[in-house]
């Protein structure tokens, strides 16, 4: 009796697991004859950041490959971006990388200008600059927090979310909402900063790099820290470059590859930073690489807020063709109306041709394809995504590595889900 | 070290594949070179690894559907309106050394489109590819791993077409639950 029991849920569970069949030349031939073991790590699992599956091939402790599931938080945004008109798709954009939205905006911003030909005031271009580094320090906090929890540092979290608060105060006074802000919009930003935030990013500004300097003092010399981290996830720069890795992922390797002083734009030529890189391409250079990134950001943004003090004049371009008029306008000038009620209700056509915009994100390039019909839709809007990117080159980051390295591996390389699915 | 001097990826691509350069365009400043997508492996490697061009990085395969408007087509001359085919897959590649950008861009038919894979020249094209294999339903012939990557794998279609019906999920009650099973092999118990 015992042995039936037994007999029917062993068949019942391989009905369960379905056929190796379909995994064969993916996983090793071990898998096959069960020399090695398969298991699934996620698709909830606290430490995968969001709704990803791993599906593991272990030999003993050791991973000898993982395959990757995503396509849990997939919500459909380049096809509902083909139905909207250009401007009113920009709040969609914002869904996909939840914690730097700013950068999805500017990264379709970017794009819609390019493809329009669109010019961008000197204003404008400071107040992007400064939400796009704040950004940075927002999406950096909440790396640094969840990373560190998931290697067991539990205090760094409620440490960096308390920063983290203080930069999502500063993007509901810009712009309303804390996170999904569609600040940032094709032409410039939506409105001029208000007049509470100049004191209240000088204060940030004088409070926080004393912070990253707690930062440090948990986590950059801790033994424990160094151990988990330290050789661990290491990527060589060519295998980096052939997987089309960006962004602090691929700088801890040492290739000195960002955007943001290569192919400028918004004006990053003007401001003095640096660009810090790694030597080992290891777990802990990334995490270094991070944290000198909120120095330098705090650089920028100083010099940002300084001039965003003297430069005045418009912040969104006054191009009437492209961007609706302001709501004083409205009142006194017919013409006014007439660009409102156009621009609001049809949008504005875009010419039938495609483009390519890339701006260097929190997590690596974001870049945006954009492919007009010559009317007021898009025909194709794609997102090359980092996190997407990055997810994909997790087999080649973890095998020969333990299984409890492949948590400090996916909080390395920071990647979240809702940019990877899309 | 001396770096080599840049080339111009349009004539040295034309030199080399005479035959497999069908058309080239400029639009605000990208240059796009459409090739023969039988050749296309060859291409993009030539164009990695060549002194002078050094394409060594993959920044994006996006893939776009023309279709209700017209393609396959004569080319009439209008730059923008070179569509030979219905799906366009376009190799966004970047050269580091010399910091620019380039377009590599294939035609595929409208009936059982299919094209062969990057993956050879770049292991970053694997999921790239495999996305529109998903999304737009383009076959990618050599790809190491042909399934689905975003949509579940009983799905049926490829929502990223335009001619993908746009609707909602069918409400299943007791007379039309067992129509509706038939199509998710998978979501059953």
């Amino acid at each position: 009796m015992a042995v039936a029991a037994q007999a029917r849920s062993i068949e019942e569970q391989r009905k369960w697991e379905g056929s190796l069949d379909e995994l064969r030349g993916l996983v090793s031939e071990r898998a096959m004859t069960g020399e090695t073991m398969l298991l699934n790590m996620g698709p909830h699992h606290p430490s995968t950041h969001g709704v990803l599956r791993l599906l593991l091939e272990l030999d003993g402790e050791e991973i000898v490959t993982c395959l990757p599931d995503i396509g849990f938080l997939h919500t459909g945004i380049e096809k509902s971006l083909e139905d909207k008109s250009y401007e009113k798709a920009l709040p969609l954009t914002d869904r996909m990388d939840y914690l730097s939205p700013m950068s999805n905006n500017m990264a379709y911003s970017c794009a819609v200008e390019k493809l329009l030909d669109l010019d961008v005031p000197e204003r404008g271009q400071i107040i992007r600059v400064i939400c796009l580094e704040l950004a940075r320090c927002a999406s950096h906090l909440v790396w640094l927090g969840t990373h560190a929890i998931d290697m067991g540092a539990m205090s760094v979290l409620l440490y960096a979310f308390r920063e983290r608060e203080r930069v999502l105060g500063m993007f509901e006074m810009l712009s309303g909402q804390r996170m999904m802000s569609s600040y940032i919009r094709p032409g410039g930003v939506w409105r001029d900063v208000p007049a509470e935030f100049l004191p209240t990013i000088k204060q940030f500004l004088k409070d926080f790099p004393a912070k990253v300097d707690d930062y440090e003092a948990l986590l950059t010399q801790n033994p424990i820290w160094k151990d988990r981290a330290q050789g661990v996830g290491v990527v060589e720069p060519d295998v980096a470059l052939a997987h089309g890795m960006t962004g602090p992922a691929l700088r801890g390797s040492g290739v000195n590859w960002d955007l943001r002083k290569a192919q400028p734009y918004s004006g990053y030529e003007t401001y003095d930073f640096n660009v810090p890189l790694g030597e080992h391409g290891d777990v802990y250079d990334r995490y270094l690489i991070r944290i000198q990134e909120f120095r330098e950001s705090m650089k920028i943004l100083n010099q940002a807020v300084a001039r965003l003090e003297t430069v005045k004049g418009p912040y969104r371009s006054e191009n009437r063709k492209y961007v609706p008029p302001l709501r004083s306008e409205l009142g006194q000038s017919m013409e006014a109306v007439i660009h409102h009620f156009k621009l609001w209700t049809y949008g504005y056509d875009a010419p039938d041709d495609e483009i390519y915009s890339a701006i260097e994100s929190p997590r690596g390039e974001i870049g945006c394809y954009i492919h007009g019909t010559g009317a007021n839709k898009p025909r194709r809007v794609h997102f090359k995504t980092p996190s997407f990117i990055h997810i994909s080159a997790l087999p080649v980051m973890s095998s020969g590595y333990l299984l409890a390295d492949m948590v400090a591996i996916i909080g390395s390389v920071d990647i979240v889900l809702g940019d990877c699915d899309r | 070290m001396e770096i080599p001097a840049a080339r111009d990826p349009v004539s040295a691509a034309r030199d080399a594949f005479d035959d497999a350069v069908l058309h080239v365009k400029q639009f605000r400043g990208e240059t796009t070179l459409v090739v023969e997508p039988a050749r296309l492996p060859e291409v993009l490697d030539f164009l990695r690894v060549s002194s002078g061009l050094v394409y060594n990085m993959l920044s994006d395969v996006s893939a776009v559907d023309y279709y209700p408007e017209d393609y396959g087509d004569e080319f009439d001359g209008d730059e923008s309106d070179y569509r030979p085919g219905r799906f366009a897959v376009s190799y966004h590649i970047l050269s580091m050394l010399y910091n620019r950008r380039l377009r590599v861009k294939v035609f595929a038919a409208e009936d059982d489109p299919r094209l062969p894979t990057a993956t050879v020249v770049w292991p970053a094209a694997n999921w790239l590819e495999r996305e529109i294999a998903d999304m737009m339903g383009i076959t990618f012939d050599g790809h190491p791993d042909q399934r689905r990557l975003l949509m579940p794998d009983d799905w049926h279609g490829h929502p990223h077409r335009r001619d993908y019906p746009l609707g909602k999920e069918t409400v299943a009650f007791s007379f039309n639950e067992a129509e509706i099973r038939k199509h998710k092999p998978f979501a059953q118990n």
